[in-house]
């Protein structure tokens, strides 16, 4: 429920509602946005497995979803979260282990530059994989 | 806890227009945040129309016209007008500054907010309570604690260690890093925010400080340091320039260090 933890009988200033997002900021929930969908992704792999292992006809099942239009736009979602997660993944380990890349600029072009790796990584693999 | 809307006695309804004065060229449009205590209700968004021809370089030059030629009930805090006591620190255009540096040019758009600093109680206005920061800052203990006595001088300190401090002992307490920082939106009862662990590690590299193992005690739970996601709004909004995240990161190196 909407501020349901207020009990204040002062206002709350407003936050999300007037706040200007940094490129850092999308950065940031965009690696907890795609690290949920990985949970996801997981359990695809696990469910195309299951299915390989449980011979033609459930393979058929789950194949036909996939190549679906759907089902592609998820895996293509998917690649870009993978990309996106392992890109900015590198970024944390940076900041947290040497500690470089704190400048607000330079953060905000590592960020921008994860997003164009994680669009540009996965229409690659998605071009070799059709032309394959 | 996360909560994205505003609570229902938060809610920002229409405000009223207020007429652009009379014979001017040039006017400029500020949507400025309005809510007082004694009439109650809703907080509102209320425009004013301004002369900027006639009005100085600064956002905070805008609320002194706004409050000396058209409607003297608007509320906000200043002091030095200089940059230097952070009294003025609020959300304008959508980022939180000090009203006193910015220059109303300096920032987008066609009509410019201004909004009291995010995610605090509004005592009125453009002033919130700053009750829990200023608490917050105080339980890092921000004063050198030392066991052995006291040198019959002052405690030395060489060039190098004191260089240390340099893009910490700037801070001026304005609160726009804390009150930017999407963690301490939803935390900001055990998450100790940006300006205090930034003060904090400020104490911890003292060369003369000798309570290290202590302040980091202090620091050691789930919530008041660990919160920090580098989501990096309070470096992107520093009037000062200065990089709490930075300053978090360096904490965080420290609590493993003590550990290895």
């Amino acid at each position: 429920m909407a501020g349901s933890g207020w009990t204040d009988r002062r206002p709350m200033s407003p936050h999300l509602q007037t706040w200007r997002w940094h490129a850092t900021m999308y950065g940031s929930i965009f690696h907890r946005v795609t690290g949920v969908g990985l949970y996801g992704g997981a359990v695809l792999i696990a469910v195309w497995m299951i299915a390989l292992a449980s011979g033609p006809e459930a393979y058929a099942v789950v194949e036909g979803v996939i190549l679906s239009l759907p089902g592609q736009l998820v895996l293509f979602l998917w690649s870009m979260a993978v990309l996106y997660h392992l890109a900015n993944g590198v970024r944390h380990l940076i900041w947290d282990g040497p500690m470089l890349g704190f400048s607000p600029a330079i953060a905000s072009l590592w960020s921008i530059f994860n997003f164009a790796f994680a669009l540009l990584g996965s229409a690659m693999i998605w071009s070799l994989a059709s032309l394959g | 806890m996360v909560e994205l809307t505003l609570p229902r006695n938060s809610k920002i309804g229409k405000g009223k227009v207020w007429p652009k004065p009379d014979g001017a060229a040039k006017t400029k449009a500020f949507k400025v945040y309005r809510y007082s205590p004694e009439e109650g209700g809703n907080p509102r968004w209320d425009t004013y129309w301004v002369d900027i021809e006639k009005c100085g370089p600064m956002v905070l030059d805008v609320l002194f016209y706004i409050k000396n030629k058209i409607d003297p009930t608007l509320a906000f805090r200043r002091s030095c007008r200089e940059g230097v006591c952070g009294s003025c620190a609020m959300n304008i255009g959508g980022n939180n500054t000090i009203a006193c540096t910015k220059g109303w040019d300096e920032v987008a758009g066609t009509s410019i907010t201004i909004a009291p600093l995010p995610h605090l109680p509004v005592v009125k206005d453009l002033i919130p309570d700053l009750t829990n920061f200023y608490a917050q800052h105080a339980y890092v203990q921000p004063f050198l604690k030392t066991d052995t006595p006291a040198p019959e001088k002052e405690w030395a300190q060489t060039p190098d260690d004191r260089a240390e401090l340099d893009g910490l002992y700037e801070c001026i307490l304005c609160a726009s890093c804390s009150t930017s920082c999407p963690s301490y939106w939803w935390n900001g009862d055990k998450y100790l925010g940006p300006a205090a662990l930034l003060q904090a590690y400020r104490w911890l590299i003292d060369s003369r400080d000798e309570a290290t193992g202590d302040r980091l005690d202090d620091l050691e739970d789930p919530f008041k340091l660990y919160r920090c996601h580098t989501i990096m709004n309070c470096a992107q909004v520093c009037p000062k320039g200065l990089n709490p995240a930075k300053a978090i990161a360096k904490i965080k190196h420290m609590m493993v260090e003590r550990m290895v």
